[in-house]
């Protein structure tokens, strides 16, 4: 059996599922239960100074999709609205609990020097592994200079990291917001004021439905509603692209990455994973279905592992890393067709309409009078919209065709910038 | 077989296609397509009433959530460290009276999950793929010898041998595998119990003697004395009796025999069928060997029970399935007499029943025939007790051995279960 266990900038977990900064780490209560059903860690919801926030009633709306529930969760919580001490004792108490697990504390603070030395040793203090410094919540607290308008800000969350390595010994994890242009600035000054880590993404700032007969936004407090942080597998793409963009740029390369982003499976994990991350936080996919869903990501994980000869996490760590790369380095020789089983067609012609209407008409829909959907190779520029359309597995395939040979944009003729070969 | 004993009985009625066709998988397995979909149906219910549903426990949202993130071997080993004969169980479980019959998706759409057809692809994939889910601990030592490699003795065989000990099973028959591989109609199972069998065996140490018979070859005294604990798992090896005379003649047989027959034969063509064939009883029995008749090719075939449809232990499903494939079903009729001509069996004499005020079955004294040239018993299934010697059995049931060290009560528990089980 694969081994799962991971040591992320010197905090040791026996797994790689954290629980993310959020409602099912709210309390001793919930965290407990996760570490009975088997998460590696959690990091325990944000923390801020006395006296807490108050939250409203109605806090989610949810994305539904073709009858799939929560394909997007958003939220207007804010951050823990219990007494710090209470928070702080319990976190105390759990880790002594369960020393084998990963407890890091989340922490949203006003963005002056004071309010984090106040802070940081109480924290310290409860023997929790580290600290998650949340910059990026979109919601309610950015109102108040707080969450992502930190992280909006690169020189902010430098100023704030190089505080919080100043006042604190404990390892340190910046939590970026996708609610920015590019992601690599926030990343870079994170390291620069010297964090052991970032983590992402955090929520990404959305209204999910409005409803047409109240006329306003959904979750409707009293007849009105305000923009939430959105998450849930439909944001998994933007969070890959974004860890991929920090794994590869030389400035943060090998910077320390503990992935969020609509996680819910094994197989999630393992593509963060596989972009560099070394561990990987989970909440709407425990929030839908609760914490049991650990038991198959774990085991997931580990079958797939045997299966490749991954005897740790560290052997596919970061492999997906070298072969992300810019437009201009693809080969623009690579040529593939699409193939239509004729056995398995079904002919419901989604192939042909999609290729018809909005691509490059390469697809036919019939021959001698017959429903029969045929791909034309002159015009097919192996795009793979039909393979995506179409609603049989394998129908669709695509084919390569070219002689292997190689050219990229930079050396090509089209190109007024090319460079000769 | 000679003309003059029987009836019109033949065998060949169909040509082979429509043979093969007959006794083809009557469920076929789901393509991966069809078991993502069938997947995704699952709402991962908490504490799942299906799970309840189960006499064996599995984890069922559990092992369809590892179908739906391609973890299938993890949903393999849910499904089988519950239950090792999982991928039979998810052919011949009546599910409509257990895990499907208490799904959720029962309420607002009327459609549970299919969660028989799901556990089969998660476990195909296992005997497809030649997965070996687990090994054995380090020797024990220790040494059991178990009757009967049926389900139950071989379940028992395949738990003991994983903890390290070995394993010697006695089994009367030439195969393994009791009931799975001899008393399931055959378009229920293809091909399947002996490769469920030989993966189950493939752990090691666990060596089955076939052609073994308690009270015959072995006794029990000898296996007491040669073993650290004996497990028994001889299931219902005998048939009750219909008190009619003249049914152990020509022309009567027993139904778990017909199915055994149908199932060993390669070619479904060589087993004679009656032209005109009665069924007696109201369990999966009866309804199992009326179908295959008429799937055989008989003209008529008619399952008589002698109370209604309420009482039968055959599934609803099971009896809309005999409907639909063309057998009369008759209620309220118990057999009073089998009618023969010059020797031969012609029919069966039944008399009308009807239920008295304290729900006790009565004869009407109003008799109807039914022309028959083949009459299969289908009433029950009893324990064998030859070679049971001393206080083994009370009530037709085997009694535990209470003072056995805590492993060995188990075991006797589970022989219980499986003898106590009708069939």
């Amino acid at each position: 059996m694969a081994d799962l266990s991971t040591n992320f900038i010197g905090i040791k977990s026996p797994n790689p599922f954290w629980l993310a900064s959020a409602p099912p780490t709210d309390k001793a209560y919930n965290v407990i239960r996760a570490f009975e059903a088997g998460w590696g860690g959690v990091v325990w919801k944000t923390l801020g100074l006395d006296p807490p926030v108050v939250n409203v009633s109605s806090r989610y709306g949810a994305v539904q999709w073709n009858g799939q529930r929560m394909a997007g969760l958003n939220n207007i919580e804010l951050i823990s609205d219990r007494p710090l001490r209470v928070n702080l004792d319990e976190i105390r108490q759990v880790k002594r609990d369960w020393p084998d697990r990963a407890m890091v504390v989340s922490l949203m603070v006003p963005c002056d020097e004071e309010s984090w030395k106040y802070i940081l040793p109480m924290v310290e203090d409860t023997g929790a592994d580290g600290v998650e410094l949340n910059f990026g919540c979109p919601h309610g607290m950015s109102e108040r200079g707080m969450g992502s308008a930190v992280g909006q800000v690169p020189e902010y969350i430098q100023m704030v990291a190089a505080w919080v390595k100043q006042y604190s010994k404990l390892p340190c994890i910046v939590k970026l917001t996708p609610n920015i242009t590019d992601v690599r600035y926030p990343a870079r000054a994170a390291k620069a004021g010297g964090t052991d880590a970032v983590s992402l993404i955090n929520t990404i700032n959305s209204i999910t439905t409005i409803d047409l007969d109240l006329m306003a936004p959904t979750p409707t407090v009293d007849g009105k509603g305000t923009h939430g942080g959105y998450c849930g597998p439909a944001v998994r793409p933007i969070a890959l692209n974004m860890v991929a963009e920090i794994a590869r740029d030389p400035i943060t390369h090998g910077l320390p990455i503990s992935a969020i982003g609509g996680i819910g499976t094994w197989r999630d994990a393992a593509e963060f994973i596989a972009l560099g991350a070394g561990t990987v936080q989970v909440c709407t996919a425990a929030m839908h279905y609760g914490f049991r869903i650990v038991d198959d990501m774990i085991s997931g994980l580990s079958h797939w592992m045997d299966s490749k000869g991954y005897k740790t996490i560290e052997d596919f760590r970061g492999k997906a890393i070298g072969n992300v790369t810019d437009w201009k380095y693809l080969n623009l020789k690579y040529d593939i067709k699409a193939r239509i089983n004729q056995d398995l067609c079904i002919k419901c012609g989604l192939c042909h309409i999609a290729c018809e209407d909005t691509s490059h008409q390469a697809i036919t829909a019939e021959r001698d009078g017959k429903r029969l959907f045929e791909v034309v190779d002159a015009e097919c520029v192996g795009c793979n919209l039909c393979m995506h359309v179409c609603p049989v597995d394998d129908c669709i395939t695509m084919e390569r065709v070219d002689d292997a040979s190689f050219q990229n944009w930079t050396t090509h003729p089209n190109n007024p910038m090319s460079q000769k070969a | 077989m000679s003309r003059k004993e029987l009836g019109d009985v033949a065998a060949g009625r169909l040509d082979a296609a429509t043979l093969a066709r007959h006794f083809g998988d009557v469920a076929p397995a789901l393509s991966r397509q069809q078991a993502l979909i069938e997947a995704s149906r699952c709402h991962f219910c908490y504490d799942a009433p299906c799970i309840q549903a189960c006499p064996t426990g599995i984890d069922i949202p559990g092992f369809i959530r590892g179908i739906s993130t391609d973890n299938l071997k993890g949903a393999a080993h849910k499904i089988l460290d519950a239950n090792i004969f999982g991928g039979q169980c998810a052919r011949v479980c009546p599910t409509e009276i257990l895990c499907e019959g208490e799904c959720v998706r029962n309420g607002p759409e009327d459609k549970p999950v299919q969660i028989g057809a799901l556990q089969r692809y998660a476990t195909d994939w296992v005997f497809e793929s030649d997965t070996r889910l687990y090994s054995r601990a380090a020797p024990t030592g220790k040494r059991v010898g178990i009757v009967g490699a049926g389900p139950a003795g071989l379940a028992c065989a395949h738990a003991l041998a994983k903890l390290g000990h070995e394993v010697e099973v006695f089994e009367s028959r030439a195969k393994s595998g009791g009931l799975n591989e001899y008393g399931i109609a055959a378009y229920k199972v293809v091909d399947f119990s002996a490769r469920e069998v030989e993966w189950l065996l493939s752990i090691g140490g666990i060596t089955v003697h076939h052609g073994s018979a308690l009270g015959h070859d072995i006794t029990l005294a000898d296996l007491r004395q040669r073993f650290g604990a004996v497990f028994l798992g001889i299931g219902l090896g005998g048939v009750n009796a219909l008190g009619v005379t003249g049914e152990h003649e020509e022309g009567v047989r027993n139904a778990v025999d017909f199915i055994a027959e149908l199932r060993q034969a390669k070619d479904k063509g060589t087993v004679p069928v009656g032209r005109r064939v009665v069924v007696i009883g109201g369990g999966n029995t009866a309804i199992d060997a009326a179908i295959q008749s008429k799937r055989l090719g008989a003209e008529r075939v008619t399952l008589a029970y002698r109370r209604g449809a309420e009482t039968m232990s055959a599934t609803s499903l099971e009896q809309a399935f005999a409907k639909e494939e063309g057998v009369t079903v008759l209620h309220f009729s118990r057999p009073v007499e089998l009618l023969r001509k010059d020797g031969v069996l012609a029919g069966v004499r039944f008399e009308h029943t009807s239920l008295d005020s304290s729900g006790k079955l009565v004869g009407s004294g109003e008799y109807f025939t039914v022309e028959a040239d083949v009459v299969l018993k289908a009433i029950g299934q009893a324990l064998v007790d030859s070679g049971l010697e001393g206080p083994v059995t009370k009530n037709g049931r085997i009694v535990a051995d209470e003072t056995a060290p805590p492993v060995c009560r188990v075991f006797m528990r589970v022989a219980i279960v499986s003898v106590a089980k009708p069939t």
